[in-house]
């Protein structure tokens, strides 16, 4: 099977109908780290949901950046200011463009998307959640998608509840739907899972938040950079994302929230930027976005993140789907052929993850034995513990795909696999 | 390949397949438990100690070859030292799996072959979960006993 031989054959929703021809080859041309090598082997890399590689169009604008455009920004009169205030506000349109916000102030600049989370917990959540109240989430949530709501909960005097899920892997809605209620102040729900796969109908789940005036922020850390993100069609309150998940820099993300929400929330921290005038008195606050963004921000970041948005597009959803769907068939059939293997995450909506186990041989050693094989993979619980509780494995072994990956790649894995059963008999 | 077999040595593949003293210690004096809950092995160590000598111990839990067999054969060279041996021991075996440029030590007998540990950094905490959590469970009983 060759990868040359994929091209668009149709359009998912949102993306543009100018999708060029994919060429995987041309795509790996673009990112340097793919040339290295693991020793004498080629290096496949598949832990991409852990974090995703830089091309050189994010490179390229780092690097600009520092070399020629740095200034800090909202507050010189110079030039070079004015320069670094455009190109970091240009950033967050483009974020807004990529979500489809309606306006690029509803477009936060985070570190990551665990900051996006904690950023509402602590700001909406504190205000809207109060003694005796609930907060919804699920069993397939990333720690950064509990731990803040636990932790708000605990302040509050509130409760935690979290929708089950079913064999595959698939969240339970009629079940979502009953824990929802008076009591709800939020749902927070993942789009895509890290360690399953699995791709949430986040559609249905807004509305059935809806219908019970539930807010819901949607965690799109792994969906975003397989997916096209419409926000305003998904009629979610936030949405939050990560860059180094986005082809992008680390250290940036991004929290889209509705406008009306946004004005309303306190700070989330107080510093410069986020203040209009102050004295001992009484300080007033900016207008959001920047009422949210206290301190000097991670200003290149965000021009990289800006950057790494127009990189995606450019290749197109169509494109990267199309790619990303082939190769996920192609890697369960070739995984599924592996003696003792079981795939953990079967959904039928599913993309680009493949969880599994292995008869007789802790994931921890599937690591390390592929490793020498040249062929990087997560091992662990994916800080996903309670979706390894749910399918009592201590831990999985994970590859996870990206636009950049091949079908010789998955070879590679496999016959890596081949590998550890020779070492483990 | 032959790197490989330098860390999954067979006595290690045969310890993690068949670990020896695993299973219950009934009315143990010591116990600890430990975790690594960054590849989600957890292990439970159960020793008996008398007169400063471990008289008996057993492990359980579950975790990689590395962890399960390091478990086995700590089990296995503990038996009838005394608490001082087993922590000068636990010094050396320390040594063996972390320092690359550490002699061959001879005293630790079948527990070199965790020799090969020392070239995979992210192995290091499954070969020495075991020894950690018998470490915690001798010192917290000697709190205890101080206490009483
Ligand atoms: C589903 C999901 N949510 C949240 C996160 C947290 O992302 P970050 O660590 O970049 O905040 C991750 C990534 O680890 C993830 O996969």
């Amino acid at each position: 099977m060759s990868d040359a031989d994929v091209t668009t054959t149709h359009t998912p929703t949102g993306s543009t109908a100018t999708d060029a021809p994919f060429d995987v080859e041309r795509i790996r041309e673009q990112f340097p780290i793919l040339a290295q090598r693991a020793g004498d082997k080629p290096l496949a890399y598949l832990d991409n949901a852990a974090t995703t590689q830089k091309p050189h169009a994010v490179l390229d604008t780092l690097s600009r950046y520092y070399a020629s455009e740095n200034a800090n920004i909202h507050r010189g009169v110079y030039a070079l200011s004015q320069q670094a205030t455009e190109a970091y506000e240009g950033a967050r349109g483009k974020v807004a463009r990529f979500l489809h916000a309606a306006e690029p102030a509803e477009i936060i600049f985070t570190r990551n998307a665990t900051e996006g989370i904690n950023l509402v917990a602590q700001t909406f959540g504190r205000r809207q959640v109060g003694a005796g109240d609930e907060v919804v989430i699920s069993t397939m949530e990333h720690h950064s998608n509990i731990v803040p709501w636990q932790m708000l909960c605990e302040e509050q005097g509130a409760r935690l509840r979290v929708v089950p899920i079913t064999d595959t892997g698939e969240l339970m809605l009629d079940e979502l739907a009953s824990l929802l209620g008076p009591r709800t102040k939020l749902l927070s729900i993942v789009h895509m899972s890290n360690s399953l796969g699995t791709v949430n109908p986040v559609r249905q789940v807004v509305e059935l938040a809806q219908a019970q005036g539930v807010p819901v922020l949607i965690d799109g850390s792994q969906a975003a950079y397989h997916m096209p993100v419409d926000v305003q069609a998904l009629g979610c309150d936030f949405y939050v994302v990560t860059g180094h998940k986005l082809y992008g820099p680390t250290g940036i993300g991004a929290l889209y929230g509705r406008r009306a929400l946004l004005d309303a929330m306190p700070p989330y921290q107080g510093g410069g930027d986020m203040i209009r005038s102050v004295t001992f008195e009484r300080t007033t606050y900016n207008d959001v976005p920047h009422k949210f963004e206290a301190g000097t921000p991670h200003i290149a970041g965000a021009i990289g993140l800006g950057a790494a948005v127009d990189f995606i597009t450019g290749v197109g959803f169509g494109a990267i789907a199309a790619h990303e769907r082939q190769l996920l068939s192609y890697a369960t059939a070739a995984l599924s052929a592996v003696p003792g293997l079981r795939l953990i995450g079967t959904a039928p909506n599913k993309a680009s993850i493949l969880s599994f186990v292995l008869d007789g041989v802790h994931a921890h050693d599937i690591g390390t034995i592929v490793d020498t094989e040249g062929v990087a993979i997560r091992t662990g619980h994916h800080c996903t513990q309670p979706v390894m509780d749910r399918f009592q494995v201590p831990a999985t072994a994970r590859a996870s795909l990206a636009m950049y990956n091949t079908t010789a790649e998955i070879d590679q894995l496999v016959s890596a696999l081949n590998k550890v059963r020779e070492v483990f008999g | 390949m032959s790197d490989l077999r330098e860390l999954y040595q067979e006595v290690i593949l045969d310890h993690n397949r068949s670990p020896r003293n695993f299973g219950v210690l009934e009315d143990a004096m010591l116990h600890a438990d430990g975790h690594n809950p960054l590849c989600g092995d957890k292990l439970t160590i159960a020793l008996n100690v008398v007169d400063e000598v471990v008289t008996d111990v057993r492990f359980e839990g579950s975790g990689c070859a590395i962890s399960k067999a390091s478990a086995s054969l700590m089990t296995e060279g503990i038996k009838g030292k005394t608490l001082d041996e087993v922590k000068a021991l636990f010094e050396r075996f320390h040594q063996l799996v972390t320092d690359r440029a550490a002699p061959t030590d001879a005293t630790l007998g079948k527990l070199a072959v965790f020799a090969g540990v020392r070239d995979y950094p992210a192995r290091v905490k499954c070969a020495i979960l075991a020894w950690h959590t018998l470490i915690a469970a001798v010192d917290n009983s000697q709190d205890q006993i101080s206490t009483e």
